[in-house]
C-alpha cells in the first residue's frame, strides 16, 4: 500500500515521500493518532546536532513517541481498532543485555524513520495494546517507559536506604520521574530542583521544591535523578554530588551533546554510584501501561503537562507544531490527521 | 452506510498504444487500481467498496482483487457504463440492489487511477457531507487558467485566485445522485461529464474539500513514469 512518510530532509525542511509498504505476517499496520514531540526531535528539526550526524541520518521521519490504532494484522492477533502504543526501540538480536542498550538495536527517528507517517508497519512485538487510558495521555508512554527503566534499574542497584530522593530538572522528564518515585516509594520524600519557580509550581504532588540557586547548604538527599541534559547538566550533576549522601546513586538521564565535567574526586570520596539511563524496552512499556491503568490520578497529573495539542493535516501544520513546541512549557502533541 | 465507488470504467484509450486499461498497469509491483482500493480498505469509515469495471474486464478485475488484496470481503465488482456518470449510476444501482435504498447511504466516488489519495482527503469528504449535500475535491490552480473556445485564441483569463482544479473524490448521497441523474434529458446527460456539475445545474450547493497536488491522475505513460519514480519500495529490515 502506498504510504506517506513525512521526512526531515534538512533542518526545518520536510518532504512527503511515498513508500510502497509490503505486507508481512511479522508486521502489523498501525495508523498513528497522536504523536508527541521530544527534545531529540527538536535537535534534528532545528539542526542542533553536528553536521556529520545530520548528513548521516537525514532524510528521516521524526518522532518516536506515538499511539495509534491497528488497521490491519495479517495474523489477526490484534483486532482492527485496537489502541496501541508504538515502541520505538527495535532490537535485532537476543542478549543478556537490555535491548535498549544494545548497540545493534535500531531506534525510530534516530537512524530509521520515526512515526510521522500515514501508517506505520510495526513488528508485532513492538506494539502493546491498552484500554481505558486517554489517548492523549497515552502518547506520553514512551517518556514514562524511559523513566520506568531508570527507576527500576536504580531500585535494583542502589542502597536500601531511600528516605529522600532529589530530582533535578522541572521539565517533562523530571515531572514523570517524580510521579513514578512518589507512587513506587510512597514513604520516601521527593524533592525537585529546577531553574524556574513557575514550572516547579506544577509539582504539587512532591514534598518540596527548590530553585537551583536557593538550595539550603545543609540539604541532603539519599539518591538523585538528573533530568536536565544539555548545557546545564554539568551544574546539575555537580550540585547533586555536593548534596548527596555517601553511597547514594545518581541516575543520569539528561542527554548532552558535549562532554560534561564532573567532580570525580567527590564521587570517589562518597562512593557514589552513577548509572547511565537511555531509552526503554518492551517490558518497560508494559510496566508503564500497567502503571497508568493502575493510577488514574497519575493520568490526571499527566494531562497537566500537555501544553498544546496541534491538529496536523499537512506539512505546514507540522512546522507550526514544532515551532510552537519550542516555546511551550511542557509537551506538544500532534493530533495526526494527515 | 458509507461506500467507496471506484471508477475503473476506462479502457485505456489515452495510454499510448497499450490495450491494457491504465488502471491495471503496474505501479511498483501492483496494479494502480489495487493501490487505490487499499487506501479505502484501510479507512475504518468506509463500509464497502464497489469497483466499476468495463464488462470485458470484470473477470480480470476479480482475479487481481483476489491476488493482491489482503482482504476481499468489503469489495465487490460491477459493470461500468459508457460514460463516467453512467458508471457512477451503475455503482449506485449495484449498492441499492445489494444493500437497499436509503437516504443515509453516502458514496465517495474516486478515480481508480488516482492511487495517491490520502486518508485526510477521504475523511474530509465524509466530514463535508455532514454540511453539504455534495462535495468535490479541489486544489488551487497551479497554472493560469485561460478560456479559449476554439483552441487558437484566448477569450478570457479568469482571476487565478478563484480558479481551482477538480480532482476526486466527489461525494454525495446515493439517492440524491440517482434522482438528479435520472431527471436529466438525454442531451443533458451527454454534455454533463462531471458528476458535481449535475448538482450545480440543479441548484445544489457543492462543498470544496482541499485535495493535494500529489493526488495525481495517471492518464498517460509519462504520468505512470513519474508515479513509479516517486514511489519507494519499503524493504522490511528491522
Amino acid at each position: 500500500m502506498i504510504n506517506q512518510v513525512y521526512r526531515l530532509i534538512s533542518p526545518k525542511q520536510i518532504r512527503i515521500d511515498f513508500v510502497d509498504e509490503q505486507y508481512d505476517e511479522g508486521y502489523v499496520i498501525v495508523r498513528p493518532h497522536y504523536l508527541s514531540i521530544c527534545a531529540a526531535d527538536q535537535r534534528y528539526y532545528t539542526g542542533n546536532r553536528p553536521k556529520e550526524v545530520l548528513n548521516k541520518k537525514l532524510p528521516m521521519a521524526l518522532i518516536h513517541e506515538a499511539v495509534g490504532e491497528v488497521v490491519f494484522d495479517p495474523k489477526n492477533e490484534f483486532s482492527v481498532g485496537d489502541k496501541v502504543v508504538l515502541i520505538p526501540n527495535t532490537p535485532i538480536e537476543e542478549s543478556i543485555r537490555k535491548e535498549n542498550y544494545l548497540r545493534s538495536s535500531k531506534f525510530r527517528a534516530s537512524g530509521f524513520d520515526g512515526f510521522m507517517q500515514t501508517y506505520v508497519s510495526m513488528r508485532r512485538d513492538r506494539i502493546i495494546k491498552f484500554t481505558n487510558i486517554d489517548m492523549k495521555v497515552a502518547t506520553l508512554l514512551e517518556l514514562i517507559s524511559v523513566s520506568m527503566n531508570a527507576v527500576k534499574t536504580f531500585d535494583e542497584k542502589s542502597l536500601e536506604e531511600k528516605n529522600t530522593f532529589g530530582v533535578w530538572g522541572s521539565g517533562n522528564l523530571g515531572f514523570i520521574v517524580s510521579l513514578i518515585l512518589k507512587k513506587k516509594f510512597p514513604d520516601s520524600k521527593v524533592i525537585v530542583f529546577g531553574v524556574r519557580q513557575e514550572k516547579l509550581s506544577y509539582f504539587s504532588f512532591v514534598d518540596e521544591v527548590y530553585t537551583v540557586d536557593n538550595i539550603p547548604d545543609d540539604l541532603t538527599i539519599d539518591h538523585a535523578f538528573e533530568c536536565v541534559g544539555g548545557s546545564r547538566s554539568e551544574d546539575a550533576v555537580n550540585q547533586i554530588i555536593d548534596h548527596i549522601n555517601p553511597q547514594g546513586t545518581i541516575a543520569l538521564m539528561g542527554v548532552s551533546e558535549s562532554n560534561v565535567n564532573i567532580n570525580t574526586r567527590m564521587i570517589l570520596e562518597k562512593g557514589i554510584l552513577l548509572i547511565g539511563n537511555s531509552r526503554s524496552s518492551y517490558q518497560d512499556f508494559k510496566d508503564s501501561v500497567d502503571f497508568l491503568q493502575e493510577h488514574s490520578d497519575v493520568v490526571e497529573y499527566l494531562n497537566n503537562i500537555i501544553s498544546d495539542i496541534k491538529v496536523v493535516k499537512n506539512v505546514n501544520d507540522v512546522h507550526q507544531a514544532f515551532e510552537a513546541d519550542l516555546v511551550n512549557e511542557f509537551k506538544t502533541i500532534m493530533k495526526w490527521e494527515v | 452506510m458509507t461506500f467507496a465507488v471506484i471508477l475503473a470504467g476506462g479502457k485505456g484509450t489515452r495510454m499510448g498504444n497499450s490495450e491494457m486499461p491504465k488502471q491495471f498497469l503496474l505501479l511498483g509491483d501492483k496494479p494502480i487500481m489495487i493501490h487505490t482500493i487499499e487506501q479505502f480498505l484501510l479507512n475504518q469509515q468506509i463500509d464497502k467498496i464497489i469497483v466499476c469495471s468495463p464488462k470485458e474486464w470484470i473477470p480480470y478485475t476479480n482475479d487481481i482483487l483476489k491476488k493482491y488484496l489482503f482482504n476481499n470481503d468489503k469489495v465487490s465488482v460491477t459493470q461500468g457504463g459508457s460514460t463516467r456518470n453512467e458508471t457512477i449510476l451503475n455503482g449506485c444501482m449495484h449498492i441499492r440492489e445489494k444493500f437497499g435504498a436509503s437516504s443515509e447511504h453516502i458514496i465517495i466516488t474516486h478515480d481508480a487511477v488516482r492511487p495517491f489519495i490520502t486518508q485526510r482527503i477521504i475523511n474530509e469528504n465524509i466530514e463535508a457531507l455532514k454540511k453539504y449535500e455534495v462535495c468535490d475535491t479541489v486544489i488551487g490552480a497551479i497554472d493560469t487558467i485561460i478560456v479559449s473556445k476554439d483552441g487558437e485564441k484566448i477569450d478570457e483569463i479568469p482571476d487565478r485566485n478563484f480558479m481551482f482544479q477538480g480532482q476526486t473524490p466527489q461525494s454525495f448521497g446515493l439517492e440524491a445522485f440517482i434522482d438528479n441523474y435520472n431527471s436529466l434529458t438525454d442531451k443533458e446527460k451527454e454534455i454533463l461529464t462531471d458528476a458535481c456539475k449535475i448538482f450545480i445545474m440543479k441548484g445544489k450547493e457543492v462543498g470544496c474539500v482541499k485535495g493535494d497536488e500529489s493526488n495525481i491522475k495517471i492518464t498517460n505513460l509519462y504520468d505512470l513514469k513519474i508515479a513509479n519514480a516517486i514511489v519507494e519500495r519499503n524493504i522490511l529490515n528491522d
